[in-house]
């Protein structure tokens, strides 16, 4: 995994770039900010528009966090690829099932749940 | 402090990062000493987060300078939390329900659900520029 970045740690896995959030807390106005700043950067830095992101790391997001979520999804699949979520604790999901964005945003047990699930390996 | 105990503490803040966090973990110490779980904790932290950030985004339009009146109140399993603005206010039935079908891709306007969901209380005091929260839960 390279760290160039200062809020996430990425990997590039054949056609698929796995971005580690290194954040426990995604709360901050600013933080998200510069989180989707370096995502961006990411998704047109990678060879393919397929992104597992891994929540290992998050203990809280806020409803500016689910948002810059929905963008990078809407982006990756306007791209042809898509974004899959791992790791996610608990208490993240209940957000997500409380918001209804577990319709929206494809969440998987572990990276090669994921990775099979956007390459269409299921 | 112990079960018994009340603990209260206001706070004339602004909306930097700085001056939110300072609240919110004053909060998040004195659930700790009160007994609160992780579950508490999580739902305070989240709703106070969310009622903060839209105090400044909606309430003061984006200008973190201009002051917020946080009060807290914990004690007997109950925690207390009111934040008020000096915005024009805005009408909570107006906002659109997030969770409906054609609104799931909209990137933001989730903070009041999700506020809702956490805490066992929400009111949203007219003209709509002071909400109280209220949390319900066991202690240790």
């Amino acid at each position: 995994m390279s760290n160039e970045h200062k809020h996430v740690r990425v990997r590039h896995d054949g056609g698929i770039v796995e971005v580690r959030l290194l954040d426990r807390h995604i709360l901050d106005e600013l933080i998200i900010r510069e989180i989707g700043e370096e995502i961006d950067k990411v998704v047109a830095d990678a060879p393919s528009p397929s992104m597992v992101l891994d929540f290992t790391d998050v203990e809280h997001l806020s409803s500016s966090a689910l948002g810059m979520l929905i963008t990078l999804n809407s982006r990756l699949q306007d791209l042809d690829g898509g974004l899959c979520m791992i790791n996610v604790g608990d208490p993240i999901c209940e957000v997500f099932r409380i918001t209804r964005l577990d319709k929206v945003l494809a969440m998987a047990e572990d990276y090669a749940a994921a990775r099979a699930d956007l390459l269409g390996e299921a | 402090m112990t079960g018994a105990d009340q603990w209260s503490r206001s706070w004339r803040t602004c909306g930097t990062r700085t001056d939110c966090n300072e609240v919110i973990e004053a909060v998040q110490a004195a659930l700790q000493d009160a007994g609160f779980g992780e579950t508490a904790a999580f739902a305070v932290r989240l709703s106070l987060e969310e009622a903060l950030a839209n105090a400044v985004r909606h309430g003061h339009v984006g200008d973190e300078q201009r002051p917020i009146d946080v009060s807290a109140e914990i004690g007997g399993g109950v925690v207390r939390l009111e934040v008020a603005d000096e915005g024009p206010g805005f009408d909570p039935d107006a906002v659109p329900d997030p969770t409906a079908e054609e609104n799931l891709t909209i990137a933001s306007g989730r903070g009041l659900s999700l506020m809702r969901a956490f805490m066992t209380e929400v009111e949203v005091v007219p003209p709509g520029n002071r909400i109280i929260m209220i949390y319900r839960g066991a202690t240790a």
